[in-house]
């Protein structure tokens, strides 16, 4: 079992012709992906790779092959269009993997995915990932192993770290999602939780956030008050200063709210194990999966 | 990115806030001439750099001050030769200070009334605008909310219709505003969040905002916040980038598509990915170091970005040992290695270096950097390599 993505995926790849999307696309159905789809205007009628259609429109990708789920490699100008015209054609799974979308572009994406049923992950994410079954995105595949614990976090690398603490002592992942950096994305940390915890093949989650909004406290409190599973987390930026944009365009302290102390605190009063260094994620979640057995 | 204030002038006018007349003057020429021009008021000249505090501030050659009132254009012209070219220190420069290059000279208002605080800024939890207003104006708008929060309205703007005519006679109203000046206030109100959504700002802050003894309601100071990420379509607020305001090597890290911020610490670091660089600084602290810097050199960095980012990292005198650590992903270890060994040729390392790498071709990145025979302290995992680099500055 797994959230959001699974062996049944049918993945449409806007961008598919441009050199980030079509290296990754390639990775992507090297691991085992199912992409059925690409997407560039103008190129409609091509094959990628002599084995992937690709097509004009998203409408058209979705009549025509039954995509269910989209990756966007859109360069930042164009990808808060290329969001919607996924959501407008009724993809159930829009993934963005863009870095540098203008803040504004992305209100009006939020505002306008209220009350649709598509789900949004990004933009400036490295995706999500199903071990074994279906990567979407930049991850490299190989450090992940199929398993029972979810992986939700803000950042790359430094989930690729975790994943890897996990998979080197043994322990496979459900799902690793990772949301973005920016300000305003699609899925939250809470949102992320709440499927975590409905999903039978989890067991426990791993919550890693940084500096910058409160999107951990929100999550803190609904554990705190409805989870069932076991949650450990770590928290990037105890040493970032006040003010400064911490590569990240989310991951900024302003007046005084978003510290990383602020996150600790309310992650461990709603009684999560907090990793007290990024080297100590996988052991954390490990120990308070064996103590809640 | 950050403006003068002066520039922040520029942009209200374009979209009708009312404000004080004035403008920039670079020489005291310049300075006398918009004196002149203000006619016989009180002018107001203010020296033109990214840091607040500045009428407490003093400048290096003792003169006390960076805003000063006078009567005539040849007062104006004093003060200016007392600030042009010299350097202002305030609380937020730092003990370094800051070059004045340019002052503003604008009409001095003739204040009847007191100081509001008014703000548009992008509110992340819901995704929307917010306004943010208070009676309580001209100083610190966190500790009003920290030591009386009923006296800050919020008004939440519905991102796809706007700020409505009716909110900001409404916030108008809650702010105290008699009904005469009613529709000058709506007016600037409206005025300041077309500003905001015109230019992608994440906040337009006016503070304070006043009314003069005429009835004008006046935005006597603003401050603009940027979204890096739309800069491209607003070629002209990128040309307004100070480079002068800003830290060196952070310039010169940019350059190269590197993501570096300068911290006070003797470690440096070299990481791929914010968050990772985020961590590594922290893990440095938790064992007992200092990170010297922030430093991002994102997915893909080619062997010249890290021959780069290695010479922006010795160039801090500060720095005692050097730590990189790369979790290979998209971006591949044996070329990180290869570009730690190139940038050990061209730069001189007089400081220990502790490298840790992990994922994508591991093995190869470490069978690089071992023939390469250059002097550096190999480490197995996160852990160790804080543990080793923190120890390696201290000169154990």
């Amino acid at each position: 079992m797994s959230v959001l993505v699974d062996k049944n995926t049918r993945l449409v790849v806007q961008g598919i012709t441009g050199s980030a999307g079509a290296f990754h696309t390639r990775q992507c159905i090297d691991y085992g992906t199912n992409v059925v789809a690409g997407v560039t205007p103008g190129k409609g009628g091509q094959m990628f790779d002599g084995k992937v259609p690709v097509f004009d429109t998203v409408c058209e990708a979705r009549q025509k092959t039954g995509c269910n789920a989209s990756m966007v490699f859109v360069p930042a100008p164009a990808a808060a269009d290329s969001i919607l015209e996924a959501v407008d054609a009724g993809v159930e799974l829009v993934v963005c993997i863009t870095e540098g979308i203008p803040v504004m572009d992305m209100m009006r994406v939020k505002a306008l995915l209220r009350g649709k049923k598509s789900r949004l992950i990004g933009p400036n994410c490295p995706g999500i990932i199903t071990p074994g079954q279906c990567k979407i995105g930049i991850m490299p595949g190989y450090i992940h192993k199929p398993g029972r614990i979810g992986g939700i976090s803000r950042s790359g690398t430094l989930t690729y770290e975790a994943v890897w603490q996990l998979t080197s002592r043994g322990y496979g992942q459900s799902t690793c999602i990772g949301i973005g950096g920016d300000p305003i994305h699609g899925l939250s940390h809470l949102d992320c939780v709440k499927l975590f915890d409905h999903d039978p093949g989890t067991d426990a989650m791993i919550l890693i956030g940084e500096i910058g909004g409160s999107a951990e406290e929100e999550a803190a409190e609904w554990i705190k008050a409805k989870c069932k599973k076991p949650v450990a987390a770590f928290i990037a930026g105890k040493t970032a200063p006040p003010g400064r944009r911490m590569g990240h365009a989310g991951a900024i302290i302003s007046g005084g709210k978003g510290t990383a102390a602020g996150k600790i605190e309310a992650l461990q009063g709603a009684g999560i194990a907090v990793a007290e260094t990024p080297a100590a994620i996988a052991d954390t979640v490990i120990s308070r999966m064996k103590a809640s057995v | 990115m950050n403006i003068h204030e002066y520039q922040a002038k520029e942009l209200l006018q374009k979209f009708d806030v009312a404000t004080t007349r004035g403008r920039v003057a670079t020489t005291l020429d310049e300075a006398e001439q918009i004196a002149r021009e203000l006619g016989d008021i009180d002018i107001v000249v203010k020296a033109q750099i990214h840091a607040g505090g500045r009428g407490k501030g003093n400048f290096n050659n003792k003169f006390k001050g960076g805003v000063h009132v006078r009567k005539t254009p040849d007062e104006v012209r004093d003060v200016a030769a007392k600030m042009l070219g010299q350097i202002l220190v305030t609380h937020q420069t730092g003990p370094a200070g800051r070059l004045v290059n340019k002052v503003l000279v604008a009409e001095s208002a003739d204040i009847a009334r007191g100081e509001t605080y008014f703000a548009v800024l992008l509110d992340r939890a819901t995704a929307a605008p917010v306004i943010v207003a208070s009676t309580e104006g001209g100083v610190e708008i966190e500790a009003v909310a920290a030591k009386s929060p009923e006296k800050i309205i919020r008004e939440p703007i519905d991102p796809l219709a706007g700020l409505q005519p009716y909110q900001a006679r409404k916030l108008a109203s809650q702010l105290g505003f008699e009904s005469s000046q009613l529709k000058n206030a709506s007016k600037l109100f409206d005025g300041l969040y077309r500003t905001f959504i015109a230019y992608d700002c994440s906040m337009v802050e006016v503070n304070p905002l006043v009314v003069t003894n005429k009835g004008e309601v006046l935005a006597l100071d603003a401050k603009f916040n940027f979204d890096d990420n739309a800069l491209y379509r607003h070629p002209e607020i990128a040309a307004m980038r100070d480079i002068a305001e800003e830290d060196p090597r952070e310039v010169e890290a940019s350059k190269h598509g590197l993501n570096y911020i300068g911290l006070n610490g003797n470690i440096a670091c070299l990481v791929n990915g914010a968050g990772l660089a985020m961590a590594t600084m922290d893990i440095i602290k938790f064992y007992g170091g200092e990170p010297a810097n922030f430093l991002d050199v994102g997915g893909g960095a080619t062997e010249e970005q890290v021959t780069e980012a290695f010479e922006i990292l010795i160039a801090d005198k500060k720095v005692k040992a050097i730590l990189v650590n790369i979790f290979g992903g998209i971006m591949k270890c044996d070329v990180i290695a290869q570009g730690i060994i190139d940038a050990a040729k061209t730069v001189k390392l007089s400081v220990p270096l502790v490298v840790r790498l992990e994922g994508t071709n591991v093995e190869q990145g470490k069978q690089l950097l071992k023939e390469s025979g250059l002097a550096l302290i190999a480490a197995d995992d996160l852990a160790d390599a804080a543990q080793r680099v923190v120890k390696a500055a201290k000169g154990k």
